[in-house]
C-alpha cells in the first residue's frame, strides 16, 4: 500500500505535536521613525496540525497578509513568537527557513521567458550550494511537485504561455518542490474564475490530508474557505474576533458586522455553513 | 527537464574563445601594414612560445607592438561593461538597463576627468575615482528611479538618461573651460575610443576584472532568482541584500574600470546580454561568463570597423557600438510596451 493511499484511510490522525504554533503575536509600524507605532495586528494565538487547512478571513486590510508574513518569517512580530515544528522562524537562517515553509504571494510579471520546469526548479535553491548545479534528486523533486498538482503535460511550456489557472498550479509546484511542512497562499484564487478557485481549493486539501502539509490560505472566499478548511482565523481591523471550525466562526450578526453586507448563514447537512447575501427587497 | 550542466557552460564558452580568438586574427590582419593571416598566426605562436628573435622585427611591432595592446583593451572593456548590463538587468529587473543607459558610464568619466585635474600622475587613482563616480551614480539613479517605494522601471530610465545628460553637461562645461590640459578629447569620455593607449599595465586592470568577474559570477543563481522576483527570491533564502551588494559594486567597478580606459562606450552592456540570452538561454550561470565573452567578441569588431570603414580616418567605437545599439534598444523598448 502507497504511502499516499495508506493517508487517505486515516485522515483524521496527525502527530499530536502542533506543527504550527502562533503565540501572542502582534505587529505594529510606524510611517516615519519618530510618529507613534500604529498598531496593525494582534496579539493572534492559535495552532495548527498536520493535515489541517486553515483559512485567514477578513476584509480588506485587516491585517490578513500581514499575519500570513509574520508566519512566513518574512517580517518580525513586534510581540510574540511563531514556531514551526518546535523551532521559532524569526531565528532561523533563511535556507533553513525556506526549506521548512514556502509562501506563495501574487507572482511578479517574469522579465524573461522561462519553462515551467525552470520555474519549478527554483523551488530547490534551498537545497543547493551557491553555485552547485540541480542533481537527479533536485529534478525528481521538481517532477514529483508537478505530479502533485497535475502539471505533468505543461512541463515544456513557456510560463507566459500559460492560463490563469495553470500558472497558479505552477506556482504551486514551485513552492512543493520546497518540500515544506507548512504551505502559505496569499489569495491564491484572486485570479481565477469559480472552477478554478474550487479545483485549486480541493488541490489544496488533499495535499493537506495525503501529503501531511499544514496549509494557511488568505482568502476572500467565505463559502470556499467553508467548504474546504478545518479552522478559520476571522480578522478585524488586526483583532482575531473568532478562531474556530467554520460552523464555529459563521455566525449571521459577526459576519454581518464584520463584512458590513447583509449576510445569512445556512448550516448544511455536512455540518459546514454556507454564506449567502440577503435579498434587500 | 535539462537542468544547465558544467559541461554546458564550459562548452559555450569554449565556442565563445574559439569566435574571439578568429575576430582577434581578423582585427590584426586589418590596418595600414599589410600583413597576412599566416603571418599573424606565425607571429603569434612564436611570441607565445617565446622565440622572439624568430620573428621579423616590423612583424613585431605591428602585431605586439600597435594592435594587440589596443585589442587586449577592447577586450577587457567589452568584458566588463557586458558583465555590468547583465548585473544591472537583473538587479534592477528592467532589460533596458545598461551602463551607458543608466547614466553610470558618464559618473564614471566625470569621476575620472575630475582626478586628472586634480591628481594626473598618480598610478590607479583615475581608476578608483572612475569607480566612485559610477558607485555614486547608480546609488542617485537607484533612489530616483523609486516610486512609492518600489522601483518603477519607466522612472528608473528617465533618472537613468537625464542624470547621463546631466552629467554629460558637467563633461563638456570642464572639458571647454580647462582646455590645454591633458585630458584627452570630449569625444573620448562622451563616445568611447580604443585609440589612446592605457596610462596603467593592463594586467593589473585583467587581474581586477578577474575578480571582479569571479564576485559577480558567485551570485548567478541568486541572481536567476531575483529576476523571478525580488520577494518571491527572499522566501526561497537568497541574501537578497548580499547579492545586491556584491553586485552592484562589482558592476560599477566594472563600468568604472572600462571608462577609464576609453571613455563612456555605449549599448554594448545592453546589446551583448540579449544576444546571449537569445542563443544559449536566461540562466545567469551561464549568461554571465558568455556575456564577458561575447562583449570581448562585441568590442574588438566595432573597434576594428571603427578603425577600418573611413581610413585612413577612425571613427570613436562609441560611435559604432551606438548605430548597433541604439535600434536594439528601441525594438526591445516597444516589445515591451507590446
Amino acid at each position: 500500500m502507497s504511502a499516499g493511499a495508506q493517508a487517505h484511510t486515516r485522515p483524521f490522525q496527525t502527530d499530536p505535536r502542533p506543527r504550527l504554533k502562533v503565540e501572542q503575536v502582534s505587529y505594529a509600524y510606524s510611517a516615519t521613525d519618530r510618529s507613534a507605532p500604529k498598531f496593525i495586528l494582534g496579539p493572534v494565538t492559535f495552532e495548527a496540525q498536520q493535515r489541517e487547512l486553515i483559512a485567514i478571513l477578513g476584509p480588506n486590510a485587516s491585517g490578513k497578509s500581514t499575519l500570513l508574513k509574520l508566519l512566513a518569517g518574512v517580517m518580525k512580530p513586534l510581540s510574540g513568537r511563531v514556531e514551526v515544528d518546535g523551532a521559532e522562524v524569526g531565528g532561523l537562517d533563511s535556507r533553513t527557513r525556506a526549506q521548512k515553509i514556502a509562501l506563495v504571494q501574487q507572482e511578479s510579471e517574469l522579465l524573461f521567458p522561462l519553462r515551467v520546469w525552470e520555474y519549478v526548479l527554483q523551488g530547490r535553491y534551498p537545497y543547493g550550494r551557491r553555485l552547485r548545479f540541480e542533481s537527479d534528486e533536485d529534478c525528481l523533486m521538481a517532477g514529483n511537485a508537478l505530479a502533485q498538482v497535475g502539471a505533468d503535460a505543461l512541463r515544456d511550456r513557456w510560463m507566459e504561455q500559460l492560463s490563469g489557472g495553470e500558472k497558479q498550479r505552477v506556482i504551486l509546484a514551485r513552492a512543493l518542490s520546497q518540500q515544506p511542512a507548512l504551505l502559505l497562499l496569499d489569495e491564491p484564487t484572486q485570479h481565477l474564475d469559480i472552477g478554478g478557485k474550487v479545483e485549486l481549493l480541493r488541490r489544496l486539501r488533499k495535499l493537506a490530508d495525503e501529503n501531511r502539509y499544514t496549509v494557511v490560505v488568505v482568502t476572500h472566499e467565505l463559502n470556499l474557505a467553508a467548504e474546504f478548511s478545518d479552522r478559520i482565523v476571522l480578522l478585524q481591523k488586526g483583532k482575531p474576533l473568532r478562531i474556530g471550525t467554520p460552523a464555529q466562526v459563521y455566525q449571521r450578526d459577526l459576519l454581518e458586522e464584520v463584512f458590513e453586507a447583509p449576510l445569512e448563514v445556512e448550516l448544511r447537512v455536512t455540518g459546514r455553513p454556507r454564506v449567502i447575501l440577503r435579498g434587500s427587497h | 527537464m535539462k537542468p544547465l550542466t558544467p559541461q554546458r557552460i564550459l562548452a559555450v564558452c569554449g565556442l565563445l574563445l574559439a569566435v574571439l580568438f578568429v575576430v582577434v586574427v581578423i582585427s590584426l590582419r586589418m590596418g595600414a601594414y599589410p600583413i597576412s593571416i599566416s603571418e599573424i598566426v606565425m607571429t603569434l605562436f612564436r611570441g607565445v612560445a617565446g622565440q622572439r628573435e624568430q620573428i621579423p622585427s616590423e612583424f613585431w611591432l605591428v602585431v605586439f607592438g600597435l594592435r594587440l595592446p589596443r585589442i587586449a583593451l577592447g577586450i577587457l572593456v567589452g568584458a566588463a561593461l557586458s558583465t555590468a548590463g547583465a548585473g544591472f538587468q537583473a538587479l534592477l529587473r528592467n532589460p533596458l538597463a545598461d551602463p551607458y543607459v543608466l547614466g553610470v558610464s558618464s559618473g564614471a568619466a566625470l569621476g575620472a576627468i575630475v582626478s586628472l585635474v586634480i591628481a594626473p600622475h598618480v598610478p590607479g587613482l583615475i581608476q578608483f575615482a572612475a569607480f566612485a563616480g559610477a558607485a555614486a551614480t547608480i546609488t542617485a539613479v537607484y533612489f530616483l528611479g523609486r516610486r512609492g517605494g518600489q522601483l518603477d522601471s519607466p522612472t528608473l530610465l528617465l533618472a537613468g538618461i537625464v542624470s547621463a545628460s546631466f552629467l554629460s553637461a558637467i563633461i563638456m562645461f570642464l572639458m571647454t573651460t580647462l582646455s590645454g590640459r591633458d585630458l584627452r578629447g570630449m569625444a573620448f569620455w562622451l563616445m568611447g575610443d580604443l585609440s589612446s593607449p592605457a596610462a596603467i599595465d593592463l594586467r593589473w586592470l585583467y587581474f581586477i576584472l578577474l575578480v571582479v568577474l569571479g564576485s559577480i559570477y558567485t551570485t548567478s543563481s541568486d541572481l536567476n532568482l531575483i529576476l523571478t522576483g525580488e520577494q518571491e527570491a527572499r522566501h526561497l533564502g537568497v541574501n537578497v541584500k548580499r547579492v545586491k551588494l556584491v553586485v552592484y559594486i562589482g558592476a560599477s567597478v566594472l563600468t568604472g574600470l572600462a571608462v577609464s580606459v576609453s571613455g563612456a562606450i555605449g549599448y554594448v552592456g545592453l546589446l551583448v546580454p540579449h544576444v546571449m540570452r537569445m542563443l544559449f538561454g536566461t540562466d545567469y550561470r551561464l549568461l554571465i561568463p558568455a556575456s564577458a565573452l561575447g562583449g570581448a567578441i562585441a568590442i574588438v569588431l566595432a573597434d576594428t570597423l571603427a578603425r577600418t570603414v573611413v581610413a585612413p580616418t577612425e571613427l570613436p567605437v562609441g560611435a559604432m557600438t551606438a548605430l548597433a545599439g541604439a535600434p536594439v534598444f528601441i525594438y526591445l523598448m516597444r516589445r515591451k510596451v507590446r
